[in-house]
């Protein structure tokens, strides 16, 4: 005897993103935590050194938080105006920011007035940074100028005026306690040696250049203007290796996770994008609320750190593996070992009869009254579970096996109003869906030839008709708008592919026009032969 | 002439065991049943066939254990014969000739060494069987009983201790005492008109007749000794048709099942309290019980004998060859357990050795509960293909809801060496928008990834493959769409991989397309001679480089894929045609004037290895080839072909066969001695590729002669009678030569043909070539004493063509020779008419 097979419900392919490690990793943070600034975040920079707390520039203030503090571990206020690119020296114990004012100020961490003002520029101060060897200072302002400063004599090193627009970012090598880049409105990057008094080396973007990133092998550049993140090889002098454009907005920030492996950009189109750096193909996105003005990884990805235009700082932390794990554990309590081996492990005697236990076999309550052939139960208890869990495929697969059972009529019939509303509640909320509709197009039918008799006598089920039809005629506009869209791009493919020559059964080889060159040249031969 | 006196058919199983009610021994060990021309012997512990009791040369339609011996049964069979057989040993032991076909075999306790028969009047019969020590004996006395009985076997029940007998037939019951020689007829009330009597069973120990109705009740008699007086109660469960009742032999309890394949155990006098066994697996058939209660047995619709204990548990099943309605799947031989696959009961795959005749599983393909219900929509499983080794599985199963709404469902099936069975590794909802016509797997054995392709009649044929899961989350590699083809719109029919996998043949129509496997590109089209392409395939080892087609209009096609033209085609009406997948050979199934001709051949030439007429009547439906266990060293030719695997093949009465060589044994007298000429008519035609007889073809042929025979003109000789006719004419080769351009022109259907306006100006040259060129001055005279010759063959031909009709009239098997579509003899004479014409003026208005 077979046993009853269980309604199967069918597992319909996830639609939208596929799931890849990327996802995977990527969307393993927590919430994120948001915290009001006083104006629109400009800077994010992280302390390389453990707690790893980071300095956020915005308006006249540069905040530092630790790594799980929701408040500022401390706050530099002593600018006359706009901050700008507040940066942790490699120690962690100096802090540079610029100003609209154009005034460079130098903090010691643990201080609260500037130990150093670096007076010389004539305009805002957009980019500040310390070089690898710790004693000077890189900035770039709007007056098109770039200066290297001593930091204890708080003196001017040298300056190049080669830009012809704003200098809004630059970067110092880790390697190379001389080498510097610059970029700038003018649609250029420049590489600086502070040995000689020029640039080493130009490279255009074609767009004003809005952020700088050098990996950490210093091989290539990586810089962001307009739309476009371009990749730049610095050892073959400066040659353009890629070029993407995946954002619809300009890109205002780069960064690189921590082991070198994505990319990260985040534009004024409120998105940061993930590039793989092997293929530089887009493997993940994060959607914020606002434009997205900075952003910043803290070391082994714990948390990324965005700046919005909105003066929203949104900081999400990655989850804790052995947390996660621990919530679920406190959760189910396991019934002891020895419920599980009871009576197991008895060895049968020689003359003992053994009374097998049939396995009883466990069926959902629908199924059990299916098996009992009592449908309209089956139907409610179908419709019940997909409401209350909000998965319409149990009651879809159901209505599925009561049309196959020819039983399909029987079980829509004999409702009250409550339970017709119900039915047509669910008709209504999933007739659309491509998986589902032929199936309840069927079931739709049916009701309607059922009940026909009795339309007009209920508010409420003429109401949820009448909706019903709305959706439908919206559908099939929508249908419709498809289908000519459909026979536009067909139009285009086909005008646009060239058209390829099928080759017919050798009547006469080769492509149609060439049968009369063919049968020109085939002349000589025949005199041959 | 070759003889073949080794190769025969055999029958082989796959009979049906449901066809009467089985029977169990006294001691419940063994279960009888009529199996075809067998009668046999299974164990009720084991499942397995203990003997097979041979000897009827007919349909055996009953089994009735002596009743005053145990170990002895009697077997009733359509030949006319009752025979007596020990079956614990598996010996004739009697043979009792009655002479007239026998329906039925029944026995009373009351009688001894009477049996009672239905013969082919109907009638109830009893036969005294006479004591001899003959082995064979003839029954002199006869006498009947009643006359009009039904001819199924559960309308007729014998009462209490044997002293009256039921019988039921319509919607009528006549109980017939014994002892008074009385009838009590009684009338059923005719109103409802579904009540009809299906079957009837008497109580052993009380005066109550149980009989079955059409409308599912069970009505019970009692006090039918009077005359008017009689009264039934009435016993309603089943929805549909009783097929069989029976009491058990104390009487205690009614069993009755019937379509919804529940078992329902009635007790005698309580009938409020039933017990059910549901979901036996089809609708019962036959109810038998052992003569000691402990054990009944339910045969089934689908093939099966089902044993149960009389606690009402399932303890053994007996399943034989599950013959639905038709063979929807091909045949297929499993690459690993060597078994036949074929569909079985609906919506499942069985796998049947071939070997054992026993059925090995069913593979549960559908997945879903079975509802017991006439006129219900199940789905059907209508495809299946495995790869060449075994370890894919496709399946098709379709649905037809309404007219329009067709449900259908590809699945994968993936075997697993773990659990020794397939398991479902991808399921595609809807692969295509119509019914699936053809799938295949790509067969060559070295290929990693096998291909599926399947062309379905919306007019697309798609190719699937197995991808890499693209992302984690997926358990493992699942099937997926790699590419859908179309051509102009036609629909596919048969399709076919080659035996390296890198060609795929698809035929559309008229039309066979050759795509690559690797690119999915179309390389060329292979048009022929108009019909539609019923099968086709491809030659295996050295005959790779041609692919084989029959078409509608009975024609069997070879293309030489080299030079993409055709090789040869012969005329026959092939119902199938398959390959032998360890050799070169390929076997065709003729059918003509209601029997079945086979034909063996290699596809190089149209030369049978071996041809028998006649293999059987009617005809064949599916056959495969299944390999061998041992390779046969046999060194004749004409059973050659058999050395590696075996031929089976399904007749239309659903038995399976099987042609086998075994040296050694004789041929049946039945296989008439073969005449190879027969089979293969080689055909003298001289037109080369079979170019249909058209007005352009006669004007054409004046052109085109003197080309070909300055080229060929030796092998131009008309072959010999008896020799296959060469038909290519090397032509092709010389693609420089615009005759073969013109003839494919004209061979080609018109829609494969590019524009008009393209073909005129070559067309137009290809006419003037005779007059162009510089050596064509010392050609003219040749070529008139040429084309005349070539008009007196020609008008050979059309006079054998003329004369093949009145041929055929008479009843010769004939027609085979037709080349072209035959025209009508108006027609004829306007042709002739057309090419005495004098065109001589044409050629003198194209000369420059």
């Amino acid at each position: 005897m077979a046993s009853f097979k269980p309604t199967k419900i069918p597992v319909y392919p996830k639609l939208g993103e596929k799931i890849t490690e990327d996802t995977l990793y990527w969307k393993n943070y927590k919430v994120p935590v948001q915290i009001k600034e006083f104006g629109a975040v400009s800077n994010i920079d992280f302390s390389p050194v453990a707690p790893y707390n980071f300095a956020v520039t915005a308006f006249t203030r540069i905040h530092i938080y630790g790594s799980f503090s929701q408040e500022p571990v401390k706050t530099f206020t002593r600018f006359k105006d706009t901050a700008y690119c507040g940066r942790f020296r490699s120690d962690g114990q100096l802090l540079v920011a610029g100003c609209e004012d154009s005034v460079v100020r130098l903090f010691d961490v643990s201080g609260k007035v500037a130990l150093r003002m670096f007076k010389g520029h004539t305009k805002a101060v957009h980019i500040t940074d310390f070089t690898s060897d710790r004693y000077q200072i890189l900035t770039g302002s709007d007056d098109y100028t770039c200066r290297l400063w001593d930091i204890p004599n708080a003196v001017e090193l040298t300056s190049y005026q080669e830009h012809t627009d704003y200098i809004r970012c630059g970067v110092t090598s880790k390697l190379n306690r001389d080498l510097f880049f610059t970029g700038a409105y003018d649609h250029t990057l420049k590489v600086f040696d502070a040995r000689t008094d020029k640039s080493v080396m130009s490279m255009d973007h074609g767009q004003p250049v809005e952020s700088l990133l050098l990996y950490p092998s210093e091989g290539l550049l990586v810089s962001a203007g307009g739309r476009y993140v371009k990749v730049w090889d610095l050892l073959k002098g400066g040659q353009p290796l890629v070029s993407l454009k995946n954002h619809h907005k300009t890109i205002t920030c780069l960064a690189l996770s921590s082991n070198g492996q994505r990319l990260l950009s985040a534009s004024l189109d409120r998105h940061v994008k993930v590039y793989s750096t092997t293929n530089y193909k887009v493997v993940h996105n994060f959607d914020y609320a606002a434009a997205i003005l900075s952003l910043a990884l803290a070391p082994k990805d714990e948390s990324i750190v965005v700046g919005m235009s909105n003066s929203i700082l949104s900081i999400k932390h990655r989850k804790n593996p052995e947390e996660s794990k621990e919530v679920t554990g406190q959760q189910r309590r396991r019934p002891s070992y020895r419920v599980f081996v009871k009576g197991k492990n008895y060895i049968p005697k020689q003359d003992d009869y053994l009374v097998s236990k049939s396995v009883k076999q466990h069926l959902a309550k629908y199924d059990k009254q299916l098996k009992r052939f009592s449908v309209s139960k089956a139907l409610d208890t179908a419709l019940e579970t997909s409401t209350r869990g909000r998965k319409p495929d149990i009651a879809v697969a159901v209505i599925t096996e009561l049309d196959r059972r020819g039983t399909l009529k029987n079980a829509l019939a004999g409702r009250d109003e409550e339970q017709l509303s119900r039915l047509l509640n669910f008709l209504m909320g999933n007739m659309f869906d491509t998986r589902f509709t032929p199936i309840l197009v069927t079931a739709a039918e049916l009701i309607l030839d059922i009940y026909q008799s009795v339309i007009g006598q209920s508010a409420v089920i003429d109401r949820q008709l009448i909706k019903l039809q709305e959706l439908l005629e919206r559908e099939i506009d929508y249908e419709k708008n498809l289908l000519e869209i459909l026979g536009m791009l067909d139009t285009m493919f086909a005008s646009s592919l060239p058209r390829k020559e099928v080759p017919c059964s050798g009547i006469i080889s080769g492509s149609n026009g060439l049968a009369q060159g063919e049968a020109s040249t085939s002349r000589p031969q025949l005199q041959v032969t | 002439m070759v003889e073949h006196r080794d190769v025969r058919v055999v029958y082989r199983g796959g009979s049906r065991i449901n066809f009467r009610e089985p029977v169990i021994s006294n001691d419940s060990r063994f279960l009888l049943c009529a199996a075809g021309e067998f009668v046999k012997v299974f164990s009720t512990v084991t499942e397995e066939c203990v003997h097979e009791l041979r000897g009827h040369t007919d349909q055996v339609t009953g089994v009735l254990l002596r009743p005053s011996n145990h170990l002895q049964v009697y077997s009733c069979s359509a030949d006319g014969t009752i025979r007596l057989w020990d079956f614990t040993d598996g010996i004739l032991i009697k043979t009792y000739v009655v002479g007239y076909p026998i329906f039925s075999i029944y026995a009373s306790p009351n009688h001894n060494d009477v049996v009672f028969v239905v013969t082919c009047m109907f009638q109830l019969v009893a036969v005294r069987l006479p004591r001899c020590a003959d082995q064979r004996v003839d029954v002199p006395d006869l006498s009947a009983v009643l006359s009009d009985v039904s001819s199924n076997p559960a309308a007729v029940a014998f009462g209490r201790a044997g002293g009256f007998l039921a019988s039921v037939k319509g919607l009528q019951m006549e109980i017939y005492f014994f002892k008074t020689s009385k009838f009590f007829l009684k009338e059923d009330n005719k109103k409802g008109g579904r009540n009809t009597f299906t079957c009837v069973a008497c109580h052993p120990k009380d005066d109550c007749v149980a009989t079955g109705h059409e409308d599912g009740k069970i009505r019970l008699w009692r006090n039918f000794n009077h005359k008017k007086e009689y009264t039934y109660s009435i016993l309603h469960w089943h929805h549909s048709a009783v097929s069989a009742v029976r009491f058990t032999p104390e009487g205690t309890n009614l069993l009755s099942g019937g379509v919804e394949s529940v078992l329902v155990q009635w007790r005698y006098n309580q009938e409020s309290q039933k017990d059910f066994l549901p979901r036996l697996g089809a609708a019962i058939t036959h109810l038998a019980v052992s003569p000691d209660g402990a054990l009944f047995c339910t045969s089934h619709s689908d093939n099966k004998i089902t044993i149960i204990q009389s606690c009402v548990r399932v303890s053994a099943v007996i399943q034989g060859l599950v013959k639905g309605e038709n063979v929807r799947t091909d045949l297929m031989v499993d690459p690993r357990s060597k078994a036949l696959v074929l569909n079985g009961k609906p919506g499942h795959l069985q796998f049947y050795s071939l070997q054992r005749d026993k059925l090995l599983f069913n593979l549960d393909v559908v997945q879903q509960e079975f509802i017991h219900q006439s006129g219900l929509e199940q789905f059907q499983v209508v495809r299946a293909a495995l790869d060449a080794s075994g370890s894919w599985l496709a399946t098709v199963e379709e649905r037809k809801r309404d007219a329009a709404d067709l449900e259908l469902n590809l699945k994968l099936w993936r075997f697993d060496e773990q659990t020794q069975s397939f398991e479902l590794n991808t399921t595609v909802a809807a692969p295509h928008e119509a019914r699936i016509t053809a799938a295949c797997f790509d067969q060559a054995a070295s290929s990693r990834t096998s291909t599926l392709v399947t062309s379905s009649r919306d007019g697309r044929f798609k190719a699937w493959r197995l991808a890499a899961p693209a992302h984690t989350d997926g358990d493992g590699p699942s099937w997926s769409c790699d590419f859908v083809g179309a051509y102009h719109g036609l629909v596919p029919g048969r399709c076919c991989f080659s035996a390296d996998g890198s060609l795929l043949a698809v035929a559309f129509r008229e039309v066979a397309t050759v795509w690559s496997a690797a690119s999915w590109e179309l390389l060329t089209t292979l048009s022929q001679p108009p019909g539609d392409i019923r099968d086709l395939c491809f030659g295996r080892m050295s005959g790779s480089k041609y692919l084989l087609g029959t078409n509608e209009n009975k024609m069997l096609l070879c293309w030489n894929l080299l030079s993409c033209s055709l090789e040869w085609s012969t005329s026959m009406d092939v119902r199938l045609l398959l390959p032998d997948p360890l050799s070169e050979n390929m076997a065709a199934f003729c059918f003509q004037d209601g029997s079945t001709d086979l034909f063996v051949f290699g596809p190089g030439e149209p030369r049978p290895l071996f041809s028998q007429k006649a293999v059987c009547s009617g005809s064949v439906t599916r056959a495969v080839f299944a390999p061998r266990e041992a390779e046969l060293e046999s060194c004749e030719e004409s059973s050659q072909w058999l050395n590696r695997s075996q031929l089976y093949f399904l007749t239309q009465f659903m038995v399976n066969r099987k042609t086998a060589g075994s040296p050694g044994e004789p041929t049946e007298s039945r296989w008439e001695p073969l005449e190879p000429g027969l089979g293969f008519h080689r055909e003298p035609l001289v037109i080369d590729d079979a170019v249909a007889m058209t007005p352009f073809h006669l004007l054409l042929g004046k052109h085109r002669r003197p080309e070909a025979a300055s080229g060929l003109s030796a092998e131009r000789t008309p072959p010999p009678h008896g020799s296959p006719a060469i038909k290519e004419v090397g032509s092709r080769e010389r693609s420089s030569d615009n005759a073969p351009l013109v003839s494919q022109l004209l061979q080609a259907p018109a829609h494969v043909l590019p524009a008009a306006s393209f073909l005129c100006s070559a067309f137009v040259k290809s006419l003037l070539v005779s007059a162009a060129g510089s050596s064509e001055e010392s050609r003219p005279p040749e070529e008139e004493t040429e084309s005349e010759k070539e008009e007196e063959e020609s008008d050979e031909e059309t006079r054998t063509r003329i004369s093949r009709p009145d041929q055929e009239s008479r009843g010769a098997r004939g027609g085979r020779e037709a080349g072209g579509p035959a025209l009508t003899k108006a027609q004829l004479r306007e042709l002739r008419r057309i090419r005495k014409l004098d065109l001589g003026w044409l050629a003198g208005l194209m000369e420059p």
